[in-house]
C-alpha cells in the first residue's frame, strides 16, 4: 500500500502499461514535454521516448482516427482528451468507426483503444472544461465506459482498460484528480466493468460513478447521524453496468437514488432506474429516483455548485424518499 | 482537359506520348492484363447494376469511367501494401484478389463488410466520407514504428476531399511524414454537385499548402495512373512521406443506382468523356502497337461474361443471415447488454414460430 493523487496513480498506471506492452502507445495535445494540461502523462515521453508518448496537432477527429488505424496495425493507443467537451470533433470517429469496426470487420479487426476523457466540473473552470458527456457514449453499442473514482481504481483501471480489447471510453473525474488515497501496486480491486460496494447499509441505495461516489459518501455519513444506513455503491463500469450488484443492494434495501453530475435526461441514471425497477419492482418501497444536474447547459463556473449534486441535495432528496413506506 | 499539367503516357485515341516525369515500364504482357482486368470489373460492375434493378441488391455503387484509375493504382501496389477504400473501388478490390461475390455482400446487405481486410490487405469499404483517410494515416503511422517497408494507399473522393477529416489527415501525413499516397480520385460529381464546388484550385494543388508533393493524372490512362502511383508509393516506402495523386476522371454512371444524374449534367459532356473512355484506349494501343488480335479480345470479354454469370450465381444464393447475426461480433469480449438482446430475440422468435 502506498499513498498517492489520483493523477499519480493514472501516470504509474500508464507507465505500467507502457512498460508491460512495447504495442502500447500515447497520443495527445501537449502530453509530451508539458506532461498533459493536468500532468497526467508527466515524464512519460521522456522515458518512453517520442515515438511512443506522442505529441498530437490539434485535431481532436485525427486523434482518434489514427489510433484507429493504428488499432488496425495491431497498436494500443491510449488517447487524451484534453477536455470532455473537445471530444465532440472525434465523434464520428468514435462512433461511426471505433465502436462499428469490430463488427462491420466480422473481428478481423481489434479496436485496442482507450480514450481517456477529463470528465465532469467542479473546477470552476469556463465554457467546455467541465461537462459529462458518458451518456453519449454508453448509448453506442461497440464501445465500453467506465469511471473510475479513487486513486485504487484508477491505477488499475487504466491497466485494464489498455489491455482491453474493445475500444474504452476511459472517464476521469477531473475534480478528484489532486485527492489522495492509498493504492495497492499488488492486486487489482475487482474487474475493469464491476460496480464496487463503497459503503454497506440497509436503508437505502446510492448508485454514484466519478466525482459523485465522494459526494455520496458525505451524504451516508452525514445520514448515519440520523439514523439513516445508506448503501453507496460505485458503479465504475458505464458501459457494461454491473446492475446484478445494484440490483442485489435493492433487493435488501428497497430504495435507490441514483446520484450523478450530469443532466438527468437520457442519462446513466435513467438507464440505472429504468433497469431497476424492471429487476426489482416489486422490492421498491418508494420510487427510484434520480439526482442530477439539470437539462441546461453546463452554467458559469460562479453557479456550478447549484448546477452539480451537492451533498445537502443528495440528502433533501434522501429525505423525500424516506418519506415513501409502501 | 485537366490542365496543362496532367500527366498522360496514352491519348484518349490510344497513342503513346511521352512525358518528361514518366516514363511507361509496361510490357505487352502487363498492358494486355491491366485491359483485362478492366474489361473483367467493368462486366461484373455492370452485372452489378443489373442485379440492382432486378431487387437483387438493395444498392450499388457502378465505376464505369474510372476502371483506369483504379486498376492503374490497385497495380501499382506491392502485396505487403495495405489499402483504404472509399465505396466505389470495385477496381481496386479486384487487383488485391477480393471475391467479386464479397464486394457484393455489404450491396446485398447481408453484412456491413464482407472480406476479411488482414487477409487482402485491403480494407473495407468506409461509407462516412474521408473517416479513411485517417484509418490510413494512423496505419501508416504503425508502418513506421515497425520498420516494415510498406506504404499505405487512400482513395476519395473529389466531394470527400471537402470533409475536415481529409485535410486533418494532410496535416498529420505531412507532420509525421507518415508513408502513405492519397489517391483523390476526381470523377467531377459528388452525386450531383460538381467539382467546383468543392474548391477553386485544382485539388492537387492543396498539397502543397500542407508540404507535400501532388501530381495530377490523366485517371483514364492507366499507364500513367500505373507509374505515377508506383513512384509514390517508392517514395513512401523509402521514408520520404506522402504524396496526393489526382486521378482525373469522369463518373460515367451514376453516383448509385439511386441517383437521377440526368437531373443536373447535360449529356453532351458525358458523350465527351465517353471519347476518353479509359478501356478503348488501351485496347487501341494493344491492337495498333502490340499486334493484340481480334480474337484476344473476344476470349477476355468472354471470361468476363463467364465470371458475371458465376457473381450472379453466387450472389442469388447469398441469403441474409439469421437475425441473431446482428449480435455477433458487436464486441471482441461478451457484452451483458448485447447478450441480454440476444436472449430476447431468441425467445421471441422461439415462442412465434411455436
Amino acid at each position: 500500500m502506498t499513498t498517492m493523487t489520483m493523477a499519480k496513480a493514472l501516470n504509474e498506471g500508464l507507465r505500467r502499461a507502457l512498460e508491460s506492452d512495447k504495442h502500447v502507445l500515447m497520443l495527445g495535445e501537449d502530453i509530451g514535454k508539458l506532461g498533459g494540461v493536468f500532468r497526467i502523462t508527466d515524464g512519460l515521453q521522456k522515458d518512453f521516448g517520442e515515438d511512443r508518448v506522442i505529441d498530437a496537432p490539434l485535431a481532436e477527429s485525427a486523434i482518434v482516427g489514427t489510433s484507429i488505424g493504428l488499432a488496425m496495425r495491431g497498436y494500443r493507443t491510449v488517447v487524451e482528451i484534453q477536455f470532455d467537451g473537445f471530444v465532440y470533433p472525434a465523434f464520428d470517429q468514435i462512433v461511426s468507426q471505433a465502436a462499428k469496426l469490430h463488427k462491420r470487420s466480422e473481428g478481423a479487426y481489434t479496436m485496442g483503444l482507450v480514450i481517456r476523457l477529463p470528465f465532469q466540473g467542479g473546477i470552476g473552470a469556463i465554457e467546455h472544461h467541465s461537462e459529462s458527456p458518458e451518456a453519449y457514449f454508453v448509448h453506442t453499442a461497440g464501445l465500453r465506459v467506465v469511471a473510475c473514482s479513487t486513486p485504487n481504481d484508477a491505477y488499475w483501471m487504466i491497466q485494464q482498460a489498455v489491455a482491453h480489447d474493445d475500444p474504452v471510453i476511459f472517464c476521469e473525474p477531473k475534480s478528484r484528480y489532486w485527492e489522495r488515497g492509498e493504492v495497492d501496486l499488488d492486486n487489482p480491486p475487482a474487474g475493469l466493468f464491476d460496480a464496487v460496494v463503497r459503503r454497506p447499509g440497509t436503508d437505502l441505495t446510492v448508485v454514484a460513478y466519478g466525482s459523485m461516489v465522494k459526494t455520496a459518501l458525505s451524504a451516508a455519513e452525514v445520514a448515519a447521524q440520523e439514523g439513516r444506513e445508506l448503501e453507496v455503491i460505485d458503479l465504475r463500469g458505464l458501459s457494461p453496468m454491473d446492475l446484478d450488484t445494484v440490483a442485489a443492494s435493492v433487493e435488501r434495501t428497497g430504495r435507490l437514488l441514483v446520484v450523478q453530475e450530469a443532466p438527468p435526461i437520457a442519462s446513466v441514471g435513467s438507464e440505472v432506474v429504468a433497469a431497476i425497477q424492471e429487476r426489482c419492482f416489486y422490492s421498491l418501497r418508494a420510487p427510484a429516483t434520480r439526482v442530477s444536474a439539470f437539462h441546461v447547459p453546463y452554467p458559469a463556473s460562479k453557479i456550478e455548485d447549484e448546477f452539480r449534486p451537492s451533498v445537502d441535495r443528495v440528502l433533501w432528496a434522501i429525505d423525500n424518499l424516506m418519506e415513501h413506506d409502501s | 482537359m485537366g490542365g496543362e499539367e496532367l500527366v498522360r503516357l496514352l491519348t484518349p485515341e490510344g497513342e503513346r506520348v511521352e512525358h518528361e516525369d514518366y516514363e511507361s515500364s509496361l510490357s505487352r504482357d502487363e498492358i494486355l492484363g491491366f485491359y483485362r482486368d478492366m474489361v473483367i470489373v467493368r462486366r461484373l460492375c455492370n452485372e452489378a447494376t443489373s442485379l440492382q434493378r432486378q431487387g437483387e441488391l438493395a444498392l450499388w455503387a457502378p465505376l464505369q469511367g474510372q476502371e483506369a484509375a483504379q486498376i492503374g493504382a490497385g497495380r501499382a501496389l506491392a502485396p505487403q501494401d495495405f489499402v483504404f477504400p472509399s465505396y466505389r473501388e470495385h477496381g481496386v478490390a479486384w487487383t488485391r484478389g477480393v471475391p467479386p461475390a464479397d464486394m457484393l455482400r455489404i450491396f446485398r446487405a447481408t453484412v456491413t463488410g464482407g472480406w476479411d481486410p488482414n487477409r487482402y490487405r485491403y480494407s473495407l469499404p468506409t461509407v462516412v466520407l474521408g473517416d479513411q483517410t485517417l484509418h490510413a494515416v494512423g496505419y501508416a503511422m504503425g508502418v513506421q514504428r515497425d520498420g516494415a517497408d510498406e506504404a499505405v494507399m487512400v482513395f476519395f473522393g473529389d466531394g470527400a476531399s471537402s470533409q475536415g477529416d481529409v485535410l486533418e489527415s494532410f496535416v498529420w501525413a505531412a507532420s509525421f511524414q507518415a508513408p502513405v499516397v492519397f489517391v483523390l480520385q476526381n470523377n467531377q460529381w459528388a452525386i450531383s454537385e460538381p467539382t467546383s464546388l468543392q474548391t477553386r484550385i485544382p485539388l492537387y494543388h492543396r498539397s502543397a499548402g500542407f508540404g507535400f508533393p501532388g501530381v495530377r493524372v490523366d485517371g483514364n490512362d492507366v499507364l500513367a495512373m500505373y507509374e505515377v502511383t508506383r513512384r509514390a508509393l517508392e517514395r513512401a516506402r523509402a521514408g520520404e512521406g506522402p504524396t496526393l495523386i489526382e486521378a482525373y476522371t469522369y463518373r460515367m454512371g451514376a453516383h448509385t443506382t439511386s441517383d437521377d444524374p440526368t437531373r443536373y449534367r447535360v449529356e453532351a459532356d458525358v458523350e465527351v468523356w465517353r471519347h476518353r473512355d479509359p478501356v478503348e484506349r488501351v485496347k487501341a494501343l494493344l491492337a495498333r502497337s502490340h499486334r493484340v488480335r481480334a480474337a484476344r479480345f473476344a476470349e477476355i470479354a468472354e471470361e468476363a461474361d463467364a465470371l458475371a454469370l458465376v457473381l450472379r450465381e453466387e450472389v442469388l444464393a447469398m441469403d441474409a443471415p439469421p437475425p441473431t447475426a446482428m449480435f455477433d461480433d458487436v464486441y471482441a469480449e461478451p457484452h451483458a447488454w448485447v447478450e441480454e438482446g440476444r436472449r430476447t430475440l431468441s425467445a421471441f422468435l422461439a415462442e412465434v414460430a411455436s
